[in-house]
């Protein structure tokens, strides 16, 4: 039965179903609500399998899985899931976030993998307004080995960009990686602040930030969408990293985000692990988003 | 603004309705599915909305709606009554020690707030004329103590810490003596972030709660949580006993529907929610104010809390009475500047007006601090006869007020033509309060 296989099993055994009726998509509506795909975006697919259904003339939920694990799987895997470096000379990956997503872990993890992967790493730590992100990279940076780029608490945070890119042409690193400061992103004057540093990168590197990657916390509800436009016109982002997926969350939201905005997920985030950062892989993410848990109905 | 679409939803709903003269069935079923959808792209969680809108429809279709000559503004006031017992009827305190420091045990998942929220109650308690002291029990997450002491030694709060080696259980034992040693009447202990379905993690928090005597166990919940608000508050409550929540990141441009979902599924009172990144933003939960906002009725209660909080009382009867006259000058108009300026960021302002939500325009408007600035510094190159007589202002006053505040004469004279006009509009509003006709609320 494939990939949905769980949910429609047990939506159909829970009705006492084989062939598909109304009660059958409104379950599936629900189900997709529940994984915060959001209302608008879950009916929209829910309609979208009631007229192919009706098209095709499938009328088992066997048929109708196969159906719809395409529709999600086609929008899930569309746009570029790597990231992309410069094949020579230096790629800026600007991190992005509201408060509180990960965004320094994801740092952390990251540094550490492209290392691995024999590139050289410096990492730029531009949150001067949290108390302690300084340290807190710092320890990161220790773990993965590379080298940061830091001012006080408080500096301004384009003169830390403003040094890092400086050092990363002099000591000519690979990809250089910039923590911000989490914002909300209603909050006018720090998204200008965002514009700043992108235009202080643009000017040191011209073709720089080669990513700007929204940190997206998966148990956030539709507040992502929000958080992605938004930040989308302050900075160009570029992709989406999901984090905290080992918890409960499913964070169907980025369904609507690469539906509406186009952003693909670049990674996930497992756990607070040096090695919990893994690639995306749309299969995957589509099977747990209609996974049922235990104890659920 | 929290909520904002929510009310601007609603109240299309119910522009439609109140044209009416009685409603159908029809009707209210149309009403009931938009206030559904509305409620679910809020994040409410999907079971508490099905409920919720049984509830509402049930009373809808009642004697009270249907045979009531104003239907809409019926299943407003019902809507309204609904969402404020589902978050709770009344403002939740703190429940205090009989003897001893008052133990906060702070919990939740990572990058919910806990760190921060943590120094904002300290803060609140410490305005209060209580002695809190805060405990470093996150030994997991880098530079998290760190983050507590500098927190702490910012707000002049002491931090009791024993390093990232010894148990969190231990820390918060060794916190309770050295606030009884102190004679604290308040420790706030902050613990490192965890997911629910951690187990291991899960029992360090049991340990701390049989180790030391909490009177208050606050999970501390991100507005912005989605359908898995419910999950996790659940769990975290059936394991530690919550006492209640806290509601962070509110002054985001989230919907906050975890605020109406945490309540209804467990039962918790939200006793504070956190507007900002500052230490000093940090308020009390109150479910009516939050309702009202919610429908867009506005959160006069809230403004007028901050009014209260940073205007001079008196400085504002002065003011007043020169209104009142007309005599409003210059300097008047710099003043109230700054009085606004105290109360926080124009846009949240804005937010809690009545009707705010609705004038079109307003609710995207996006303030321009920098304006104020400049408004500030034309008004500060002014001498004080020119101030109180703008009427003198020539040609080469111009001039040289321009440069002084490093703006344009054209910047000058649309200050002035500003005041002239606000304060036309001022001897207006003196002539109507005079009439019999007061100011309408939108509903």
């Amino acid at each position: 039965m494939g990939l949905f296989g769980n949910l429609f099993k047990k939506i159909g055994q829970a009705m006492g179903l084989t062939k598909i009726d109304e009660s059958f998509f409104e379950e599936l509506e629900e189900q997709l609500i529940l994984a915060d795909v959001g209302a608008v975006t879950a009916m929209d697919l829910v309609e979208n399998l009631r007229r192919e259904a009706k098209k095709q003339g499938l009328d088992s939920v066997e048929a109708c899985a196969g159906c719809f694990r395409q529709q999600i799987t086609e929008l899930l895997e569309a746009g570029e899931h790597q990231l992309q470096l410069e094949p020579q000379g230096l790629t800026v990956v600007l991190f992005l976030g509201v408060n509180g997503v990960g965004k320094t872990t994801t740092i952390g993890k990251l540094a550490n993998q492209l290392k691995s992967q024999g590139q050289k790493v410096l990492v730029a730590a531009a949150d001067t307004f949290r108390a302690a992100a300084i340290d807190q990279l710092e320890v990161w940076c220790g773990r993965a080995g590379v080298e940061l780029i830091r001012h006080h608490e408080g500096a301004d945070p384009g003169s830390v960009v403003y040094d890092a890119m400086a050092a990363a042409h002099s000591r000519k690193v690979d990809v250089l990686l910039v923590d911000t400061a989490g914002r909300l992103q209603n909050k006018s004057n720090l998204m200008e602040e965002l514009k700043k540093l992108r235009r202080i990168i643009e000017r040191e590197h011209p073709g720089q930030p080669g990513e700007v990657l929204l940190v997206l916390d998966a148990t956030t509800g539709q507040n992502a969408l929000s958080q992605a436009k938004l930040f989308k016109e302050a900075a160009g982002v570029t992709g989406v990293v999901l984090t905290k997926l080992d918890g409960t969350a499913k964070g169907g939201v980025v369904l609507g985000i690469q539906h509406e905005y186009g952003l693909p997920v670049k990674f996930t985030g497992w756990g607070e692990g040096i090695g919990d950062l893994q690639p995306f892989d749309a299969a995957g993410f589509s099977q747990r988003l209609f996974e049922i848990g235990e104890g659920e109905e | 603004m929290a909520f904002e679409s929510l009310a601007d939803r609603l109240q299309n709903v119910f522009k439609k309705l109140r044209g009416k003269g009685k409603l159908s069935p029809q009707d209210v079923d149309e009403a009931m599915r938009e206030v559904r959808m509305a409620l679910l792209e809020a994040d409410v969680n999907f079971k508490v909305v099905k409920s919720f809108v049984a509830t509402v429809k049930e009373r809808s279709v009642g004697a009270e709606v249907m045979e009531s000559l104003t239907p809409g503004q019926q299943v407003i006031k019902i809507v309204n009554e609904e969402l404020t017992a589902l978050m709770g009827n009344n403002p939740s305190q703190i429940t205090n020690a009989g003897r001893g420091p008052t133990v906060i045990l702070m919990v939740g998942l990572q990058g919910s707030g806990k760190t921060t929220s943590s120094a904002k109650l300290a803060r609140y308690f410490k305005k209060q004329g209580r002695r809190p002291m805060l405990a470093a029990c996150d030994i997991y997450r880098p530079a998290a103590i760190k983050q507590l002491q500098v927190l702490g030694q910012q707000l002049e709060v002491p931090v009791f810490s024993l390093g990232d080696q010894t148990s969190p259980v231990d820390i918060a034992k060794g916190a309770y003596a050295e606030a009884e040693r102190q004679a604290m009447d308040m420790l706030i202990i902050d613990t490192a972030g965890r997911l629910h379905i951690d187990d291991q993690l899960m029992e360090e928090l049991e340990a701390i709660c049989a180790a030391v005597k909490t009177q208050e166990i606050l999970l501390v919940v991100d507005a912005m949580t989605g359908q898995d608000a419910v999950k996790v508050t659940e769990t975290f409550n059936e394991r530690l006993e919550l006492t209640g929540v806290i509601l962070t990141k509110l002054d985001g441009d989230t919907r906050g529907g975890a605020a109406l979902s945490v309540k209804a599924v467990t039962g918790k009172p939200i006793k504070f929610v956190g507007m900002g990144e500052k230490t000093d933003a940090l308020e009390p939960f109150y479910p009516d104010r939050m309702a009202s906002r919610i429908l867009g009725m506005g959160d006069i209660l809230t403004l007028i809390d901050k009014a209260q909080a940073n205007v001079d009382l008196k400085k504002a009867q002065e003011m007043e009475q020169r209104m009142r006259k007309a005599e409003m000058t210059l300097d008047d108009f710099l003043e109230q500047m700054q009085q606004m300026k105290n109360m926080g960021p124009l846009d949240q302002i804005l937010g809690m007006l009545p009707g705010a939500g609705k004038i079109k325009g307003l609710k995207d408007m996006q303030v321009d601090e920098k304006d104020m600035a400049h408004t500030e510094a034309i008004i500060r190159s002014m001498t004080p006869e020119e101030r109180r007589r703008p009427q003198i202002i020539n040609g080469s006053r111009r001039k040289r007020i321009a440069a002084g505040s490093g703006t344009s004469i054209a910047d000058v004279n649309r200050l002035i033509k500003q005041f002239e006009q606000s304060q036309k509009l001022i001897k207006q509003f003196g002539q109507m309060g005079k009439g019999k006709k007061g100011f309408k609320l939108p509903f």
